[in-house]
């Protein structure tokens, strides 16, 4: 089932290699820049204990909760390290007019 | 007269009042750090964690190598001291730092460190990575912490057997006799998943079987020699691990939801500060788990305007914890109360 298309920011709202905190409604999402021009969103919160990831720290694809150490890979949502257990959502995301989107 | 003690057992019943009150898997205070200071102090780099763990494995070698060619003489004792302090205390803030695994950047190195520390520390590697994740979700809650090294009221006998690691040694081979026979502890269930069984069954059996082998070995050659180099440092090296150990959370604060209260951030020198992996730096670390050993104490002058005071030395944090482990062992309801910025005095009472 297709969602709705939400805009989050700018695309130099967010640094390479980094991840930033979208609030909508009652949902979270963590929306991420790797490298210079690609874009991936997932859930905001931590499946393992609710930390949002944006407050993480992100390395070569992979995010790392800060409350525990707990890794996902940014553009599966596949978890990579523990505590992880349960992945995360993940969403598609694009680009248009400078802006970037997330179909949520 | 007769104190009372709290259980501090996690699946006792302590456990659920702990959850009632709120107390497990909350939110903690964290210090404001701009995006940008953390993502430069979150920053994996290979070159500190290589260059100390290869300075600690020289270190190991010589020792243990001075120490094999001093058997049977005295020069053996102070061999033995330095090899069984490097394996049995030193090995902890190794086990500790790459079990959260932000030591260095490459995978492999940090597991295989992890796993060589776990070891030499007697700690069933698998079953302690979770054991650690709830140390850090719930710090010093009762019956949720299974990591709370001084339980109240005081037992001077534990802290002593400590130093020899008699309780917690003896805590790690009933866990492994359930691993020999294909399951996991009871207490182990509590914060470890179930897929994580086999792994965990299987390193407590990989454990036992260096153990056996050792005492084959021991026992084939009449002396006591090879246990005193695999197994027993865990035990006669200990004292160190204790000294810094109690110096993270003991006479503070149970049961708060602010690591400013129950935990300490103490000066050390830069030996210490080597040995220990800038785990001196506690408060700091458990704010901020992500933050690498090796930048902490870049960290600690980010966030140090909203900490309490710094401890000036061990033998400083000594001063107030010996009195206050000496009063709970007659109250257990004492405790060190911090001055916090902007926190009033008596909030966690």
């Amino acid at each position: 089932m297709s969602g709705t298309w939400l805009e989050v920011c700018g695309t130099d709202d967010i640094d390479a290699d980094d991840v930033v905190r979208f609030d909508h409604g009652d949902r979270t999402f963590a929306v991420y820049r790797l490298g210079k021009d690609r874009y991936c969103a997932t859930d905001g919160l931590c499946t393992h204990e609710d930390a949002h990831l944006a407050e993480g720290f992100v390395d070569g694809g992979i995010i790392e909760c800060p409350k525990h150490n707990g890794r996902f890979d940014i553009c599966t949502g596949a978890p990579k390290g523990v505590p992880v257990t349960v992945g995360l959502r993940t969403y598609p995301t694009r680009v248009e007019g400078g802006r970037v989107f997330i179909e949520a | 007269m007769s104190v009372s003690a709290r259980d501090y057992s996690i699946i006792g019943p302590e456990s659920q009042r702990a959850k009632d009150a709120g107390l497990v898997s909350a939110n903690w205070y964290r210090c404001d750090v701009p995006r940008d200071t953390m993502k430069s102090l979150m920053k994996r780099r290979n070159g500190p964690a290589v260059r100390d763990t290869l300075i600690w494995l020289a270190l190991l070698g010589v020792s243990g190598w001075l120490a094999h060619l001093s058997w049977g003489t005295w020069w053996m004792i102070p061999a033995f001291f330095v090899y069984g302090t490097l394996y049995g205390s030193v090995s902890d803030s190794r086990w500790h730092e790459f079990g959260h695994g932000t030591a260095s950047k490459s995978a492999w190195f940090t597991t295989v460190v992890y796993h060589f520390a776990s070891f030499l520390d007697f700690r069933e590697a698998e079953s302690w990575r979770w054991s650690h994740v709830r140390h850090h979700s719930d710090t010093i809650i009762v019956g949720s912490d299974p990591e709370i090294a001084v339980p109240r009221p005081t037992s001077w006998i534990a802290h002593l057997a400590e130093f020899f690691a008699i309780r917690s040694v003896w805590a790690e081979c009933k866990k492994i006799g359930y691993n020999i026979v294909g399951k996991v502890s009871p207490t182990v269930r509590d914060y470890m998943p179930e897929s994580s069984y086999r792994r965990s069954i299987w390193t407590g059996r990989i454990y036992a079987l260096i153990i056996a082998g050792v005492v084959a070995w021991c026992i084939v050659i009449r002396s006591v020699e090879p246990a005193m180099f695999i197994g027993l440092p865990t035990m006669y090296g200990r004292w160190l691990l204790v000294v810094y150990g109690l110096t993270q959370h003991a006479g503070l604060a149970e049961d708060v939801l602010d690591h400013r209260f129950n935990t300490r951030t103490v000066r050390m020198n830069i030996v210490n500060r080597f040995l220990y992996s800038n785990m001196n730096y506690h408060i700091e670390h458990h704010m901020f788990p992500t933050v690498p050993y090796y930048s902490l104490p870049a960290l600690h002058e980010a966030v140090k305007h909203d900490m309490p005071a710094v401890y000036p030395s061990i033998a400083a944090a000594y001063r107030e914890i010996i009195p206050a482990l000496r009063r709970q062992m007659q109250d257990p309801t004492y405790f060190v109360e911090r001055s916090v910025p902007g926190v009033a005095a008596g909030s966690t009472a």
